[in-house]
C-alpha cells in the first residue's frame, strides 16, 4: 500500500484523535451504553493505526474479535444487569479522584518523557516486509509459535467452559436454604440475597 | 509504505496517553462494565505499543504482530470470563456498583 505523505499524517492525526476522545467519552459518559459504541468506535479507529502499520491480518482480526466479539459481549452484559440504580454518594470522592487523577497523570508523564527521551534503533525501512507479513504471522503461528498457538486455542477452551459454569443459572426447583421455589427469571427479584444482609 | 513520515515516538505518546486513560477509567468507575472497558482501552494501547515496535525495529520478523495475535487471543477470553464472573456477581448482589463489593475489604 502506498499512500502519499500527507494523507499518511492526514489519517494518523484523525485516528489518534477518534481515539483519545473516545477513550476519554468511554470513562467519562453518564450512559454506560454510549461509553459501549463508543468502545467500538475506538477498536475500529485501533484497527485503522494498525493498517496504517502495514499489518492488514492483525487489523482484519482487530475487528472480527474485539468489535464483533468483545464489544457485542460488553453489550449484552449491559443489557442483562441493566438496572437504574441509585448510587450512595461516597465521602472522600474528591480526594480520591485527586489522588488518582495525579497518579495517571505522573505515569503519563513518565511514560511520555521515556518515549521522548529514549533513542530507538529503527530498523532499515528498506528491509521492511510490507505486504508480505500475513505470510510471515502464518509462518511464525505453526513454526516457532507453534506451542503458545497451541496453549492459546486451551486457553479458549478454558475461557468457554469456565465462563458457561460461572453465567449458568442453578437449575434448582426450589432454594436450599429458605425451600422456597426459585424463580426462573434471569434476575432473581424476590429472593433476598444472602450477602446483602452484611451492609 | 515509507513510514517515514510518522515518528515512532507519535505511535508511543498515543497508546500512552490511552494506557493512562484506561488506569484512570478503572480506578474511577463505579459501574463494573465500565471497569471490564477500562481493561480492554488498556490491553488496545499495549497492543498499538507492539504493532509500533515491530513495524518501526523488526520489521522483518515482525514478532511484536505475532504477539499481538495472542494478546487479543487473551482478552477475548479474559472479556467472556470477566463479564461472566459479572453476571454471577449481579446474581448474588443485584448491584454492578464497585463500591458494594467489598467482602474483601479490610
Amino acid at each position: 500500500m502506498s499512500i502519499a505523505v500527507t494523507t499518511q499524517i492526514i489519517c494518523f492525526s484523525v485516528l489518534s484523535l477518534v481515539i483519545i476522545l473516545g477513550a476519554l467519552g468511554v470513562i467519562l459518559l453518564e450512559s454506560i451504553v454510549y461509553s459501549a459504541f463508543l468502545l467500538g468506535g475506538v477498536f475500529m479507529s485501533v484497527a485503522g493505526l494498525y493498517l496504517l502499520l502495514n499489518a492488514s491480518f492483525v487489523a482484519a482480526a482487530q475487528v472480527l474479535v474485539y468489535v464483533g466479539a468483545v464489544n457485542v459481549l460488553i453489550i449484552f452484559a449491559i443489557m442483562l444487569v441493566n438496572k437504574k440504580e441509585d448510587l450512595k454518594p461516597i465521602d472522600n470522592i474528591k480526594s480520591r479522584r485527586i489522588i488518582s487523577t495525579s497518579i495517571c497523570l505522573t505515569l503519563l508523564s513518565l511514560l511520555i518523557r521515556v518515549d521522548l527521551s529514549n533513542i530507538w534503533r529503527l530498523a532499515d525501512p528498506q528491509a521492511s516486509i510490507g505486504e508480505e507479513s500475513t505470510i510471515r504471522i502464518g509462518e511464525h503461528l505453526f513454526s516457532d509459535y507453534l506451542l503458545p498457538f497451541e496453549v492459546a486455542s486451551i486457553l479458549l477452551l478454558m475461557a468457554m467452559i469456565g465462563a458457561i459454569v460461572l453465567a449458568r443459572r442453578d437449575v434448582m426447583n426450589e432454594d436450599i436454604s429458605t425451600g422456597l421455589p426459585v424463580d426462573q427469571e434471569l434476575i432473581e427479584k424476590s429472593n433476598e440475597p444472602l450477602l446483602m444482609k452484611k451492609n | 509504505m515509507n513510514l517515514e513520515s510518522i515518528p515512532l515516538q507519535a505511535f508511543l505518546t498515543v497508546s500512552s496517553i490511552l494506557f493512562c486513560i484506561g488506569i484512570w477509567g478503572l480506578l474511577n468507575s463505579r459501574n463494573a462494565v465500565r471497569v471490564l472497558m477500562s481493561i480492554e482501552l488498556m490491553l488496545n494501547a499495549v497492543n498499538i505499543n507492539l504493532m509500533a515496535f515491530s513495524s518501526y525495529i523488526d520489521n522483518n520478523l515482525i514478532q511484536g504482530q505475532v504477539f499481538t495475535i495472542f494478546v487479543i487471543t487473551v482478552a477475548a477470553a479474559e472479556a467472556a470470563v470477566g463479564l461472566a464472573i459479572l453476571l454471577s456477581l449481579y446474581r448474588n448482589r443485584v448491584t454492578v456498583d464497585m463500591e458494594s463489593f467489598n467482602l474483601l475489604k479490610w
